[in-house]
């Protein structure tokens, strides 16, 4: 389908850039959904069917990667043709990969400590901070997307990554603690 | 003198023509039915005014017994009474062990993976079983609405896996009818409470029912219902808490043997005086037997119902954290299900979300509620409904690598419909060949998630290691069904697939319950398959009739319409024939040759949609 192979930002009729308008991305999948979901062709013939079901897909996907700061980001690489693979990408900053091995230590030490619950909240907000800064300043290298700007979004979304998945990780111990707590 | 309308073919568009559709619960204990007439959805009663059909089935002497009737027997009869099938749908023969204590039934080895119980009528599946209650329940709305169903929606729980969804697709189909959604027992929920109250908002729906839990967070949004997270256990209800009560009474009593007969007895004893306690503090019981007399107090009972509340308030919580956002940003929280009715339930899930439950719509019949709003909706009769659902999936879906470990490919609460695909290579020279094995669960291991299918990619062409890109893509449909595709990307081979479902039944075993289901009906398989394409090929030449009055002459030139026209009388005269096989490939042709005009159709509704917004895009930004 013609329209389908259009990219998320045009998909969504927004410019191609980092910063986005949450609330007019969240408007304009609903009004794209409303037409496209599959339950406006239950009565359809089957070929408009499957086209409204690839069609409402596509839709999902780019919601999903418009909304998310972090999968934004490579999605904005690879747009800018910087080859990207975040199964294989690792940053090679030794500062960086040192202190995330402290963190994660301190992550796993937080189930003993005296307030654990209370911890791991601190623990995440932490993390959280780290993360919104890469967001700000991923900002500003996507304003004008040179080889050198591409470059470094390219090594702050290798950082990104190690934090989201700490802060998920960080995420599971709280809800582990919780669950204990409970039952 | 007066002038005659002049009518094009395919102009002259008929009347929209009302279409009858239900909404149907299919519930562990109880199952209902409800319609949409003159606007107002509601359940709809048998002959004596009973809304609720219990779900059980009697093979009797005299014939299959279903709903009050069947439970009548269900004490004298045990073996041969068949209640709470919902438990078993799309479970394997070795989940059987799992449940196996509680159930009386035999069972019969057979190779397929699905358990048949035995019965004095013979050998039935779970799909079977309750294709019987959904029979019951179509012809009930059948004679009420004076005429045949368009389709239907079937409700599920959230938590279903995709095994459990297909069995009771599966059972639809058997029991003859069209399947318009599968739909999720909380969001139908959802929509009876929200389009009720008009409620912009968060909500959390708590459905415990006979035998599932689920928990589901949902923002609603000027008839968006958008769920954000789901939850629950699909072998957790109000069933636990009477066989809860069951092994109190045994262990009080000093019962040493319990047979079936006398486990039914228990066990509905033990439901009425769960009932008794939601209005008394206290209930007495005696035992003939043993000559035991009790006394179960609100203090007693709660010890025994505690763990599994809790149960599901973990469950919650999970939920919750899975939505991003905490109990006090829940605007309501709903009660569905008979077991919501249990005054200790309401009291500590309130207690959880720190706000008294609602539970001003029965919460036995909302969903059933729910669904005939949704049914009525896809059959087309509101076309100016603004309402739209969207749902997802209860759990992850995952792959199978190497050292028994499972790979994500769609994690859980992702929105439905979704479309993910990972690419995977080969690790010896040469390799032809390559097993995938489909999981569902939220375990690292293989050994501890669900199996849902596993198959074989082969005719990969010869090439070294890790050269091969094998491109696996999970696609999950607007019902919440999975299915799965392979291929090798380099030479774009097209190698063979052959899906083995873990736990459901094969097509060729539809196929065999079909005839034997005829045979009760004394109606020829032949005469099905020919009215199946029939309404198949109405149903389509309705469509693009529609469609075509719609914007045909917009989308299309003189020469296409004159080729899809041509196209459109063939089918209809196909359709007036009695070959089966030519209708069908009536049908395939028909779409082929509207191919192009049905992009071009979805291509320009997303364009106006779009267009739509650029306009108010600049509305917003004057008045900002």
């Amino acid at each position: 389908m013609l329209d389908l192979s259009k990219n998320y930002f045009e998909l969504f009729g927004m410019p191609v850039g980092y910063v986005i308008d949450i609330q007019k991305v969240q408007k304009r999948y609903r009004d794209l959904q409303r037409v496209v979901h599959p339950d406006r062709y239950v009565n359809a013939t089957e070929q408009e069917q499957r086209l409204a079901l690839q069609g409402a897909a596509y839709i999902n996907e780019a919601f999903e990667t418009l909304k998310d700061p972090l999968r934004r980001a490579q999605y904005l690489l690879t747009l800018h043709d910087v080859d990207f693979d975040p199964e294989t990408e690792t940053t090679t900053d030794t500062g960086f990969l040192m202190e995330q091995l402290e963190l994660r230590e301190e992550l796993s030490e937080i189930p003993r400590q005296a307030e654990p619950l209370e911890a791991a909240t601190r623990f995440m907000e932490r993390v959280s901070t780290m993360f919104n800064r890469l967001i700000s300043s991923i900002a500003i290298d996507f304003e004008m997307p040179d080889a050198k700007q591409l470059e470094e979004a390219r090594e702050k979304v290798r950082k990104m990554q190690f934090l989201k998945k700490l802060h998920a990780e960080a995420e599971a111990a709280e809800a582990r603690l919780e669950e204990e707590a409970m039952l | 003198m007066a002038l005659l309308q002049i009518s094009e073919p395919g102009e002259a568009q008929a009347p929209h023509e009302h279409r009858l559709a239900a909404g149907i619960d299919l519930g562990t204990t109880n199952s209902l039915v409800a319609t949409v007439r003159s606007g107002q959805p509601d359940t709809l009663a048998d002959n004596h005014g009973e809304h609720l059909l219990p779900s059980v089935v009697a093979y009797a002497e005299s014939g299959i017994l279903v709903g009050a009737e069947a439970q009548q027997q269900h004490t004298l009869d045990p073996h041969n009474t068949i209640g709470s099938i919902k438990r078993l749908m799309g479970r394997g023969v070795d989940d059987l062990r799992s449940l196996g204590d509680e159930l009386s039934w035999k069972f019969v080895a057979t190779d397929s993976a699905v358990p048949r119980i035995q019965t004095r009528r013979g050998n039935v599946t779970p799909v079977e079983v309750s294709a019987e209650i959904l029979r019951v329940l179509q012809r009930r709305a059948e004679e009420s609405l004076g005429g045949a169903l368009s389709g239907v929606v079937v409700t599920v729980p959230a938590y279903f896996d995709d095994a459990q969804r297909q069995a009771t697709k599966d059972a639809a189909s058997l029991a003859g009818l069209n399947v318009f959604r599968l739909l999720n027992e909380p969001t139908a929920a959802a929509i009876a409470y929200g389009l009720d109250r008009d409620a912009d908002g968060i909500h959390a729906i708590y459905d415990l029912g006979g035998g599932t839990f689920d928990i589901s967070i949902l923002r609603l949004n000027r008839g968006v219902f958008e769920v954000m997270a789901t939850g629950g256990d699909s072998a957790l209800g109000g069933d636990d808490i009477d066989h809860a009560i069951a092994q109190w009474i045994i262990q009080q009593a000093g019962i040493e043997e319990v047979d079936a007969v006398l486990e039914r007895q228990l066990l509905q004893t033990a439901r009425s005086m769960k009932e008794s306690l939601t209005q008394n503090d206290s209930v007495s019981i005696s035992i003939s037997s043993t000559g035991w007399q009790g006394e179960l107090d609100r203090a007693a009972f709660h010890q025994l119902v505690d763990p599994l509340i809790r149960k599901t308030i973990v469950a919650c919580r999970r939920a919750l954290r899975d939505a991003g956002v905490s109990a006090d940003d829940i605007e309501d929280v709903v009660m569905v299900g008979g077991s919501t009715r249990v005054p200790r339930v309401r009291e500590l899930v309130g207690e959880f979300f720190g706000r008294e439950p609602l539970v001003d719509i029965d919460p036995d019949r909302v969903v059933a509620i729910g669904a005939a709003i949704q049914a009525d909706m896809l059959a087309g009769n509101k076309p100016d409904e603004e309402m739209l659902l969207l749902d997802v999936t209860p759990l992850s879906l995952g792959i199978e690598t190497m050292g028994g470990l499972v790979e994500t490919i769609i994690p859980r609460n992702t929105t439905i419909p979704v479309a993910r695909a990972q690419e995977f290579t080969t690790f010896k020279d040469g390799q032809s060949a390559m097993a995938v094995h489909v999981v569902q669960g939220e375990r690292d291991l293989v050994t501890d998630c669900r199996s849902l299918a596993r198959f074989e990619l082969r005719g990969i062409p010869p090439m070294v290691a890790g050269a091969a890109r094998i491109r696996v893509s999970y696609q999950i449909d607007a019902d919440g069904l999975l299915s799965v595709e392979a291929e090798e990307q380099t030479q774009h081979v097209n190698a063979s697939i052959e899906v083995k479902p873990s736990y459901g039944l094969a097509d060729n075993e539809i196929a065999d319950m079909l005839r034997a289901s005829m045979e009760h009906a004394e109606e020829d398989v032949k005469l099905r398959l020919l009215r199946e394409q029939q309404v198949e090929a109405r149903r389509v030449i309705e469509a693009l009739t529609a469609a075509l009055a719609k914007d045909g002459e917009q989308l299309l030139n003189d020469e296409e319409r004159k080729v899809i026209d041509a196209a459109l009388l063939q089918l209809q005269q196909l359709a007036d024939g009695d070959d089966a096989a030519a209708i069908e490939q009536g049908i395939k042709s028909l779409e082929q040759r509207c191919d192009f005009y049905v992009e071009r159709r979805m291509n320009s509704s997303i364009h106006d949609a779009m267009a739509g917004h650029n306009i108010h895009e600049f509305e917003t930004l004057e008045e900002s």
